[in-house]
């Protein structure tokens, strides 16, 4: 398995062979809050970089969730949708969102590495 | 624009509040523990709220002064009993809300709570209608603290020696650190609880104490899930200067008197809605599932005619579902009327719910 990379929208995704794992990060979680709602893309959709890709809540607000690349949905995780709080206390293992079969490699070039994400994340909060 | 901070700013910080603009002030809406856990833990033991933004007017005067509010205000205010509180509302000529309100008989004249967002304007309405003929103070010097839960009261018998003898809808002088404090036995949560009003310089180590005893400072976010679930509203968002009480489905804070006499500003409008019934009436609502609807969102009835708007919605801790309240159409307003709510395009089943969604199940030997 690669290593994980981040986008500028706080999502985490990991790649294994074609198809790439994705969920938020721990930083998204922190500023969203409790979450108790979660809406996930459907199974067989297709779904853009960039573009909407399921919908967060907490107590105080719904956000959406993009997808970092382009690809077709071939799992969600129904875990988090059952309880969404897992959200909250595993965001970037057991809690992942969906998975992608994924169109275009190259579109993961754009995205950030551990270090880089740390720095992006500490700098957009302030 | 500068934001005014509450005497407990820096108590905030200390507990690791997350900060937020609110009506002009920097406000915590949550702790480290996040808005469920405060919600949950003001639902099974004491929590703290600094609703310091919140306006503390008094209005000095004698006899005349009762009856000159009643010309203002639906509230029989001529039979108070002294430390009495009455919920009412400040409105105009049309019934619409300009601020809710609580109202406290007290030796001196009247002291009224007011939202921090319409407490200046409040002032202003209030002064002209008054004609300057009383002494009205506007304080800067109070802190307002409210203590929740069911454990609220012997957490603050603790701190003030007597409080639990306060009965709902009332209050007191009491004596702490040679200081003297005002405090009545209400709250927006649900629960029992008290406000206390107390000197800005004396208010955090006030409140550091109750933090001792075993209370939690609570914030702002779990205030809304809290007075959501209780079926409360919330000025801005439930009720507006476009809603009357009746409207509001609040028509019980308006004394059964006053409707008979009338002689307060909205009288006519008041009288004709309750004669005639109104075209919209707010309701709780209560999606199936787990969807939750908020602010804004569209409902329809079942043959799809849009119908009203929810004015509140979250998810709520206790109750485990969501909860909303909102505005429809008074032939859709029967509890248990199927509805549905847009979100985002799609269209979720509803029903329309008793109030409040969160009923208290009182300790046994608890306080009365």
């Amino acid at each position: 398995m690669s290593e994980v990379k981040y986008s500028k929208e706080h999502e985490w995704l990991k790649l294994d062979g074609e198809i790439a794992t994705i969920g938020i990060t721990q930083h998204a979680t922190e500023m969203l809050g409790d979450i108790v709602f979660v809406e996930l893309p459907d199974l067989g959709s297709n779904v853009e970089k960039d573009g909407n890709a399921g919908v967060v809540e907490s107590t105080k607000a719904a956000s959406d969730v993009y997808t970092p690349i382009s690809g077709e949905v071939v799992e969600n995780n129904q875990s988090i949708v059952d309880d969404p709080a897992k959200i909250n206390t595993d965001p970037e293992n057991e809690a992942w969102f969906f998975k992608l079969k994924v169109k275009d490699k190259s579109e993961l070039d754009s995205l950030m590495n551990k270090e880089e994400y740390e720095k992006f994340s500490k700098e957009s909060a302030s | 624009m500068n934001k005014k901070k509450t005497a407990l700013n820096s108590l905030h910080r200390k507990y690791g509040a997350k900060l937020v603009s609110f009506a002009g002030y920097e406000m915590p809406i949550q702790y480290t523990k996040g808005i469920i856990e405060e919600h949950k833990s003001t639902r099974e033991n004491a929590g703290i709220f600094d609703v310091s933004h919140m306006g503390q007017l008094f209005i000095k005067g004698d006899g005349s002064l009762a009856k000159d509010l009643e010309k203002i205000f639906p509230t029989d205010l001529s039979n108070a009993k002294l430390n009495q509180s009455k919920y009412s509302f400040l409105m105009n000529e049309e019934a619409g809300i300009y601020d809710d309100l609580i109202i406290t008989k007290v030796k001196d004249g009247f002291n009224i709570v007011l939202n921090a967002a319409c407490k200046d304007t409040d002032f202003k309405i209030l002064s002209k209608l008054l004609d300057n003929k009383y002494q009205m103070i506007l304080s800067e010097e109070l802190s307002l603290i409210a203590i929740q839960g069911p454990k609220a009261f012997m957490i603050l018998e603790k701190v003030i020696k007597g409080v639990s003898n306060l009965k709902f809808m009332n209050g007191g002088s009491f004596n702490y650190l040679n200081e003297n404090i005002y405090i009545t036995r209400s709250g927006y949560t649900g629960e029992d609880g008290f406000e206390i009003s107390i000197k800005n310089d004396k208010a955090e180590m006030f409140v550091q104490k109750l933090i001792d005893e075993g209370a939690s400072l609570i914030g702002l976010g779990a205030r809304d899930t809290l007075r959501l679930e209780a079926g409360l509203c919330l000025y801005g968002h439930d009720m507006d200067i476009n809603k009357s009480p009746v409207e509001a489905n609040l028509e019980w804070a308006i004394s059964k008197n006053r409707i008979i006499e009338g002689g307060f500003i909205g009288f006519e409008k008041i009288k004709s809605q309750i004669e005639k019934g109104v075209n919209k009436v707010r309701v709780g609502i209560k999606p199936e599932g787990k969807i939750i609807a908020r602010e804004k969102t569209s409902i329809f009835s079942e043959d799809n005619k849009n119908i009203g708007e929810i004015t509140s919605g979250t998810f709520g801790p206790s109750v485990k579902a969501p909860v909303a309240m909102g505005y429809v159409e008074n032939s859709f307003s029967k509890i248990d009327t199927k509805v549905f709510l847009e979100v985002r395009g799609k269209k979720y089943p509803a029903s329309i719910s008793n109030l409040p969604f969160y009923k208290k199940s009182y300790v046994k030997g608890a306080s009365k």
